[in-house]
């Protein structure tokens, strides 16, 4: 049965409105309604505190009170019939004063202040009318400490709202930022300096309403907000697909923020997303197309030289035409690459650039999430899940905006019991969390390592994947008998099994999670299995796969094979040409294996923009655009197909990979005619694959206009637009074309009432921060006017459709010498592009193996040795032994981490010491 | 007149033990507990009209009330806590120390029953650092009554257990809070918590809480073994009970008498001699640092809730602190809101950035560097920091005294500016 909303009449400052505001409170209301109202410990994820009292309002009992009495709008709730004033003198005037004590101790420091021009506190200063300093004392000063790579200190700006603890410790679970002192010495640091630990601190830099903390790679390349050029964008780091806005000046990228999607990543952004970009000012940047000698002999031994965009594509058209091509496609570039890369060669040329079991993982994925048995979960439905089962996937680690919104919901069970029994307000936040706190919703993790969501579980065991799938599909059998049983649990397992179904079965919204992290299929059907059996019970069931990589999803849909069978299709052939988009093989093999595939060919020509393994290996490299410099489309995990915009144009001979398979097309006699802009590209994907026919709506075309006008990539309050080439020309520049997409590169244009996919920033006047986000939304916290951005390709199945997957489960533990290795995930280390920017890969771990300490002992090996991995087939490695809590016959290896090479995980492979 | 929480502590204040406490009735108000419903017991101290002494004056058979009854709807499985909140910490306050120090078992009398009338299973004693006496001697009743069986596993017979411990405070004046106090019990901040959800419903690690002050506590033996009229009766007026008042400043004869309910000033002021040889009464605040002045015009308000708060002030503690004329008021001023200051949790703005605002315009008041306009400010300031629009009520009470000198001590003030001195240095 739906929700009954209630409709309250309010009466404010005379005016009448008309509110679904039942279980809110009056701040929010007030925000939602339009109205301009000033605030700082309240945040909209982080609900209320009301410790800064400055939201304060005049409340009045009745029509007959004409007194009326202050109150915190924030911690009051809205009740049908209210009449308040924001306007009342009384209450401007407490608001003014809050201001002023706010400032008692802030320094005046704005103009070199990093948060200056975007801070919430200048607006909200402006706001509440506060104007001359009355306090003549001395202020308040602190010590500021070094906390990393990412995040600037400055306590003395502080105005102790609390939203950076609440943030990081309440909300992200970090343990090592502290709120120390008492009185007006209050202070919020870690207890020595060093490295904020969470994978989330960089939040803070939008969570502090002031310039505490701010973002150290801005600050390396400052520019002030305004004089960002930004566009929407869409983060490349991994497959949630969070909404980004980068800001780009003089060529370089600066910094990377949050853009709201109420179905995405909400108000946040991990580490990884938010200073990953740093690899687009790289010196590794591919800046112009590269060739080795034309001389198939003296190829290999001679350098790569710089070369002309005509001649580096009439050597690829000539290598292309030569004879049989094929290409390698790409799970980080966009869908429009890979599509232009299949035309280009042909489906049954088209391979992607992963290991053939890798993609048959991804098509599975695809599949489940496609064809049934439940919806893929929104990151805002999976955070409204009030039971979760974890199957073998560290969210944590491959997908951590999901993971952050898990972390809340596995309150959700208790907060809800809560609220029922204490009468409590959801947004009462201490409120809410002083009732819940020991208690633990119905969350169950299966896991192969510890994971950092365990500490918000109920449970979490520890379990080898072929376990994990076993427990999985036993559960969906204790669930949904027709569920095909397992057989072979102890009697631990057995009541581990009960006890999940028991909560999941118990749940109205229950939600399964899994992934390809462990590269296990069993795992993924297993999930399946169990969603399916929710859904025959009934549940508004729905599941989350983590898909590794930005584009993994949209990818696996157009390629048929991976690498095994892009080397099965060059082998024995003499003239091969390879054409490789922003892969670097030597992720998904180990040299040994990439070289022969290397040398099976007769031409290979890379198109990349930061060079690698492969670029570094082939004929012709030919400079591609970033993320940051092309548009394009992305196909998150959910199965969310979202557009990203070119923040900047591409600089000289650099473009869109798919412009340049579109150039060898045309140059090579393979093609005619070439596809304009962005869109003609997606009108072809949507005529192939009619499927696929939401990309095209995930945004506006080329040709959209607001009112007659482009959508201006910089602000009104750009300064120096006619000086920043001066020192060249005194004429100013034509501002660049843009051909794929209505987003131009000029303040000029009309930004108000853009769809919300076209969002390059947010601002209102009098709203210079993120809070003027408030003014894009329907209503607070709610989706953006206009709708969230994204379009899913997955439509949700019908129960009835589709079967279970057999409980096929291989044996147990493995015997003898060999042990199963899988992957470990890091938020920082296994992301190709991020490890390229210095913060991030400052904050990386080093490769290791990680196994019990029972699994080492039996080998002889002790924690700190070397070890020697010694697959079934392919390349031996050592790494250093790292002891954990793992089940007996696996072992862990990072991911991805650079330097390390790569093995197809999973595999089994002997482990032994190296010497002593 | 009888003093019963006070009769039988020894004058140099050993403490009783107890065989001398149940050789005077002890824990016989407990017998006569455990024998009746909680509800019951509730009932009888409603039907007493007991007020909170710990400043407050909220009737505490109400307090009771508020916890969601066993098998109720409300209620759900898990701990209920009875708090003793003896982290006396108001300045000029010492009464608490006196009953723990002297009789400690009437305290955890007063506070077993209290659990049963809530019907918690753990105690707490959360109890002033520095009241290290007080500790010793709860600890031997602690000690003595769980041998005889008040405390612990079927408390007297019955199906009761209940377990008690002692928590030494850290030390700050927010721990009097009791919100505050239960976030310092449970390891994290002493910061207050907003109300509602009250502790009743959700306190201690979100668990039904009630939180009593000592002396409040020290009175529930009695009012279980008399009952309601004989307690009604202690007093001559609305307030029923004793009340234990202080009196310190330049008075002859400072300390702590239990008195009934209701006494003037000006009786008990007699009770402490008069101002000292050569001393004249300035003004003086009724209820410990966080109460308005009240001036000598007002000696014959009598001190019980209802009288002290139509005269303008609180009882508060019921300990008051005197001004004469050989004190600077605006120093007394500034001592006090020093002391608020400090200790200010720091959690809300007007108090975290008040308080230290007000400390330091007295302080230059003080130091002949004044300005007219300071006394806008610390008026100002006083609005800025009312109730309901601090978090808590530290910030309102500690401008009690400030906004009250305002008024009462202008001139003084004013001189201070002026002369660009304090005239009494």
């Amino acid at each position: 049965m739906p929700m009954e909303m209630k409709t309250y009449s309010l009466n404010i400052d005379g005016r009448q409105y008309s509110v679904d505001a039942e279980g809110k409170n009056l701040l929010a209301t007030c925000l939602s309604l339009g109205l301009n109202l000033p605030y700082f410990c309240w945040h909209p994820a982080l609900h209320s505190v009301g410790a800064c009292r400055q939201c304060a309002v005049k409340l009045y009992k009745d029509e007959a009170d004409t007194r009326g009495r202050i109150v915190m709008s924030c911690m009051t709730p809205v009740t049908d019939g209210m009449r308040l004033s924001i306007e009342d003198p009384e209450a401007r005037n407490f608001r003014s004063g809050i201001t002023e004590l706010l400032m008692v101790n802030h320094p005046h420091d704005c103009p070199i202040c990093d948060e200056g021009g975007e801070c919430h506190l200048q607006d909200m200063v402006v706001m509440t009318g506060h104007n001359y300093r009355r306090y003549r004392f001395t202020k308040q000063t602190h010590k500021n400490q070094d906390l990393g790579p990412f995040l600037n200190h400055e306590m003395n700006r502080c105005i102790e709202c609390y939203r950076c603890i609440r943030f990081y410790r309440d909300y992200a679970g970090g343990k090592d930022l502290e709120v120390l002192g008492a009185h007006d010495d209050v202070y919020f640091g870690r207890n020595e300096d060093g490295a904020l630990e969470n994978e989330f601190s960089g939040n803070l830099v939008e969570v502090c309403p002031t310039g505490v903390f701010t973002d150290k790679t801005l600050k390396s390349h400052y520019t002030r907000k305004w004089d960002l050029q930004t566009a929407p964008s869409i983060c490349t780091h991994c497959a949630v697909g969070c909404n980004t806005i980068p800001g780009e000046r003089y060529g370089t990228l600066r910094r990377v923020r949050t853009r709201y999607n109420g179905e995405v990543n909400g108000y946040f952004l991990c580490d990884r997303g938010r200073y990953g970009y740093e690899f687009v000012n790289s010196g590794r940047r591919i800046r112009q197309p590269l060739l080795r000698s034309e001389s198939p002999l003296l190829r290999s031994g001679s350098a790569q030289e710089p070369a002309t965009a005509e001649v580096a594509l009439s050597r690829a058209a000539a290598a292309v035409a030569s004879g049989t091509t094929i290409g390698i496609g790409s799970v980080r570039a966009s869908l429009e690459t890979n599509y232009a890369l299949r035309s280009l060669v042909g489906p049954e040329h088209f391979f992607l650039g992963v290991s053939d079991h890798h993609l048959e993982l991804l098509r599975l994925m695809t599949r489940i999430l496609r064809e049934g048995p439940a919806a893929s979960a929104s990151i805002k439905t999976a955070a409204a899940a009030d039971a979760v089962l974890v199957l073998g996937e560290d969210v944590w680690n491959t997908a951590p905006i999901l993971a952050l919104n898990l972390r809340q919901a596995a309150a959700n069970a208790p907060t809800a019991a809560a609220i029922k029994q204490k009468k409590l307000n959801r947004w009462d936040d201490a409120a809410v969390r002083e009732s819940i706190r020991h208690e633990k919703g119905p969350f169950f993790i299966l896991s192969v390592e510890a994971t950092q969501l365990d500490e918000v579980a109920r449970e979490s065991h520890r379990a080898a994947p072929a376990d994990i799938a076993r427990l999985g599909f036993a559960i969906a059998h204790e669930l949904d008998p027709a569920a095909p049983a397992v057989t072979g649990l102890t009697e631990d397992e057995q009541k581990t099994v009960k006890r999940i179904a028991e909560a999941l079965g118990a749940a109205a919204h229950p939600l399964v999670v899994s992934g390809a992290g462990l590269g296990s299929s069993q795992v993924v059907q297993a999930a399946a299995n169990v969603a399916r059996s929710l859904k025959a019970s009934g549940k508004d069931a729905s599941v989350s796969l983590v898909f590794p990589e930005a584009d993994s999803f949209g990818a696996s849909l157009l390629a048929e094979g991976g690498l095994g069978a892009a080397s099965a299709a060059i082998a024995g052939r003499k003239n091969a040409t390879v054409v490789i988009a922003e892969t670097d093989l030597l992720r998904a093999m180990d040299p040994q294996a990439a070289s022969a595939f290397f040398g099976a060919a007769a031409h290979v020509i890379a198109l990349d923009h930061t060079s690698n393994g492969t670029t570094e290996s082939a004929e012709i490299v030919l400079p591609a655009a970033t993320y940051a410099e092309s548009s394009g489309t992305l196909v998150s995990s959910e199965g969310r197909a979202q557009r990203f915009f070119s923040v900047m144009p591409p600089i000289g001979t650099m473009k869109a990979s798919w412009r340049w398979t579109e150039d060898i097309a045309l140059a090579s006699g393979r093609k005619t005619a070439a596809w304009q802009g962005l869109d003609e590209v997606i009108n072809a994907i949507v005529a192939e694959l009619p499927e696929l026919q939401g990309v095209r709506d995930a945004a506006p075309g080329a040709d959209y206009r607001l009112s007659g006008r482009g959508i201006p990539r910089k602000s009104l309050r750009e300064s120096g637009r006619t000086a920043v080439t001066a020192n060249i020309d005194l004429h100013e520049p034509k501002p660049a074309a843009d051909p794929d997409s209505p987003l131009v590169y000029t303040m000029e244009g009309a930004s108000r009432g853009a769809p919300s996919s076209l969002n390059a920033r947010f601002w209102s006047p009098g709203w210079n921060s993120d809070q003027s986000l408030s003014k894009f939304q329907a209503e607070v916290s709610g989706q953006l006017v206009g709708g969230d951005p994204g379009v899913r390709l997955v439509e949700p199945p019908s129960a009835a459709a589709g079967s279970y997957f057999p409980a096929a489960v291989p044996a147990r533990a493995l015997s003898g010498a060999e042990i199963l290795i899988v992957s470990r995930h890091h938020v920082f280390g296994s992301d190709e592009l991020s490890m390229v920017a210095p913060g991030v890969a400052s904050r990386a771990s080093q490769p290791s193996l990680i196994l019990s300490g029972g699994e080492a002992e039996r080998r002889g090996l002790k924690e700190g040795q070397k070890a020697r991995v010694t697959p079934e087939t392919g390349e031996a490695m050592e790494l250093l032994v790292v002891f954990a809590d793992m089940p007996a016959g696996v072992a862990s290896v990072a991911a991805g981490l650079p330097g390390q090479q790569a093995l197809p995980l999973p595999l089994v492979a002997r482990v032994t010491g190296v010497g002593l | 007149m009888l003093k019963p929480l006070t009769a039988d502590i020894h004058p140099d204040r050993v403490a009783l033990s107890l065989p001398a406490y149940e050789a005077a009735g002890g824990y016989q108000g407990l017998r006569k507990a455990l024998a009746m419903t909680p509800v019951q017991v509730q009932q009888a101290v409603t039907a007493a009209g007991l007020r909170g002494r710990g400043g407050a004056g909220f009737p505490t058979g109400m307090k009771w009330s508020f916890v969601p009854i066993s098998g109720s709807a409300g209620d759900t499985p898990g701990h209920r806590y009875l708090v003793v909140n003896a982290d006396e910490k108001e300045p000029g306050t010492m009464k608490d120390r006196w009953l723990m120090e002297g009789n400690p078992h009437q305290l955890l009398e007063g506070a077993l029953i209290a659990a049963w009338a809530v019907q918690a299973d753990i105690l707490y004693i959360f109890l002033r650092r520095e009241y290290t006496q007080s500790g010793k001697s709860l600890t031997r009743a602690i000690e003595e009554a769980t041998a005889r069986g008040y405390i612990g596993q079927h408390v007297l017979g019955t199906g009761w257990n209940v377990t008690l411990r002692m928590h030494m405070s850290v030390g700050r004046y927010m721990c009097g809070e009791e919100s505050g106090l239960l976030n310092a019990l449970e390891g994290r901040r002493a910061t207050p918590r907003n109300k509602p959800p009250f502790p009743q419903v959700s306190g201690l690690w979100g668990r039904p809480t009630v939180v009593n002050n000592v002396e409040t506590l020290s009175n529930v033996p009695h009012i279980l073994r008399e009952g309601a009229d004989w307690y009604k009766a202690l007093s001559p007026g609305s307030d029923p009970g004793t009340k234990i008042y202080g009196v310190s400043g330049k008075v002859r004869n400072p300390g702590l008498w239990e008195l009934p309910m209701g006494t003037t000033i000006r009786e008990l002021l007699d009770l402490a001699g008069g101002m000292q040889e050569g001393h004249t009464l300035r003004g003086l605040i009724p209820g410990g640092a966080s109460t308005d002045f009240l001036s000598p015009e007002q000696l014959d308000v009598k001190l019980d809730f209802d009288s002290v708060t139509k005269a303008g002030s609180r009882l508060g503690t019921g300990t008051m602190v005197v001004l004469d004329d050989h004190t600077c008021p605006v120093g007394m001023v500034l001592s006090l809101e020093k002391f608020f200051a400090r200790e200010s949790c720091g959690f809300c703005t007007p108090c975290r950035e008040g308080l230290p605002w007000v400390a330091r315009t007295l302080d230059a008041l003080e130091q002949g560097k004044g300005e007219m306009k300071d006394l806008e400010i610390l008026a100002q300031q006083s609005q800025m920091l009312a109730p309901g629009r601090t978090f808590c009520a530290l910030a309102p009470g500690a401008v009690e005294p400030l906004q009250s000198a305002l008024r009462l001590f202008r001139e003084d003030f004013e001189q201070h500016v002026r002369e660009k001195r304090c005239p009494w240095k």
